[in-house]
């Protein structure tokens, strides 16, 4: 579904990423976890064509669609126009499966995005790219700024979404205990480089994670 | 008292021209952040485009709504000039735009000459409103900016294409990620911005005859009215638009008519004091 070989980016003389390779197979959910400013956002804007690699290869079976950090909606929109227009591309207009898969948005078409909360925020961001159909959804920090029980809502909906339609998630998180549960594989990026991949199942009990992802006294 | 009625429907009818132009100045500067300083020359030319088209024999309707979309066309070339396919920083841009709008001077004058234009506007006997006489140009002037602005909100908001523009407006980065073209939003906006600037003229030089120098007085009272609104908001730019008018026409009226464009200058300086204290205000 998703491959990436040897992929570097520069911003001008820094280097971001340095020869980053991974995969994602269809339907599988995979996890991307490391420190602020080790590149992982870079990485998602590399793969939605926002940045060009200055070497390597990032191939993609099918469309992606990508949840920003920090939701990035059309705030000054409703909510109805920011689902239609994830619909650019796929030119679909059909809003209904969103509604019923957030059900808390229906009676909020109509108000301005900008003034929901954080979670509907969040809600609106993965309704606005589940509008274009995708087969490959990567989603930049879905925990950042939300209440933990929000955030749990919201990893069953895409564990739901990933089982019933087989969609390939890139989940690109801070919170590595949350991208531990809810991911089958993962790779650690520092500093622009993959140190640590493998099953999260073993990951959890990797002592380098557990170090340095998860405070370092997780239970087993 | 019939005088009174009198400044202020010609005042509503030069508040419509401020306020397409000042429209064209939101329609481009809420998608590309550029101050498109050339948008009186869509006016100018859109004016002389009229003339040479009817003078020529082309019935009137035909000749004006050519004129208007050949002006979106200039309107596109300055895009495409001012905005270089996106890799023009927008200060840049700004600088590129007035540049553009002395070549257009430049140009029309070379073409045109210097002498005023002018063409009859809509024809009738004057109508008499509360009083006061008007030629029906003038009526012809707000009925169609009514119907135009009231069209473009409509098409901002419930087509694709519009949603499109407003979501740049709102957030060029998810726009993007949406897969929405910003260049191609960018030169779509100049060409409204073109149209909207040459259909001001095109209503206007039947009324007031247009110079090939018209330009930068009619791009200061539009910028004026987009001031209004921030340069983003459209119904904020049709309220300048008016006020601008009818108060310069008031002034033109009772005090004398040398001052209108000082009016335009001081309402301009007092709008824009008011929004950077209003800006200092939200920010402390």
């Amino acid at each position: 579904m998703l491959t990436v070989r040897g992929l570097v980016v520069r911003y001008r003389d820094a280097t971001a990423l340095d020869g980053v390779s991974l995969r994602a197979d269809r339907g599988e959910k995979v996890a991307l976890i490391g420190p602020n400013g080790a590149g992982k956002t870079t990485l998602v804007n590399t793969l939605s064509g926002i940045l060009r690699p200055a070497a390597g290869e990032v191939r993609i079976e099918g469309r992606l669609a990508h949840v920003p950090e920090g939701r990035q909606v059309f705030g000054t929109l409703s909510v109805e126009d920011n689902l239609l227009l994830g619909g650019w591309r796929s030119h679909r207009r059909d809003v209904a499966p969103i509604y019923a898969l957030f059900p808390a948005l229906g009676p909020l078409r109509r108000r301005r995005a900008g003034t929901l909360s954080g979670g509907e925020q969040q809600m609106v961001a993965i309704g606005r790219a589940l509008m274009a159909d995708p087969e490959l959804l990567a989603i930049d920090e879905l925990s950042l700024g939300l209440a933990p029980l929000v955030v749990q809502e919201l990893a069953d909906h895409l564990a739901r979404l990933s089982a019933e339609r087989g969609m390939t998630l890139l989940l690109i998180e801070q919170n590595a205990r949350l991208a531990l549960d809810l991911c089958d594989r993962a790779y650690v990026l520092e500093t622009g480089r993959i140190t640590i991949e493998g099953p999260c199942r073993e990951l959890r009990h990797d002592p380098a994670v557990r170090h340095a992802y998860l405070g370092g006294a997780v239970r087993a | 008292m019939s005088a009174f009625i009198d400044y202020l429907l010609v005042g509503i009818a030069t508040g419509c021209t401020f306020a397409l132009l000042g429209t064209g100045f939101v329609a481009i500067h809420r998608v590309t952040r550029v101050v498109n300083f050339a948008q009186g020359a869509f006016a100018v030319l859109g004016g002389f485009f009229a003339e040479t088209l009817l003078s020529h024999g082309l019935p009137h309707g035909l000749a004006e709504v050519l004129a208007v979309v050949a002006a979106g066309g200039v309107g596109l070339l300055c895009g495409l000039v001012a905005l270089g396919w996106g890799r023009v920083p927008v200060m840049a841009s700004l600088v590129i735009t007035l540049g553009l709008s002395i070549i257009a001077e430049a140009v029309t004058l070379l073409i045109w000459g210097g002498t005023p234009i002018s063409y009859p506007g809509l024809g009738g006997r004057d109508l008499v409103i509360l009083g006061a006489q008007l030629q029906p140009q003038y009526l012809l002037l707000i009925v169609v900016t009514v119907v135009v602005l009231a069209g473009l909100a409509a098409w901002f908001r419930w087509t694709n294409l519009g949603r499109a523009l407003t979501a740049c407006a709102s957030n060029p980065y998810a726009a993007r990620l949406v897969g929405i073209d910003l260049n191609r939003m960018g030169l779509l906006a100049f060409a409204l911005g073109g149209m909207l600037g040459g259909l001001a003229g095109v209503l206007m030089t039947p009324l007031i005859p247009m110079t090939y120098d018209g330009d930068v007085q009619l791009a200061i009272n539009g910028f004026a009215a987009a001031i209004c609104g921030g340069l983003v908001n459209p119904v904020g730019a049709l309220v300048g638009g008016l006020v601008l008018g009818i108060g310069e026409q008031m002034v033109a009226g009772y005090w004398q008519a040398s001052a209108e464009t000082g009016v335009a200058l001081v309402v301009l300086l007092g709008l824009l004091l008011w929004q950077a204290l209003r800006e200092r205000e939200t920010m402390s």
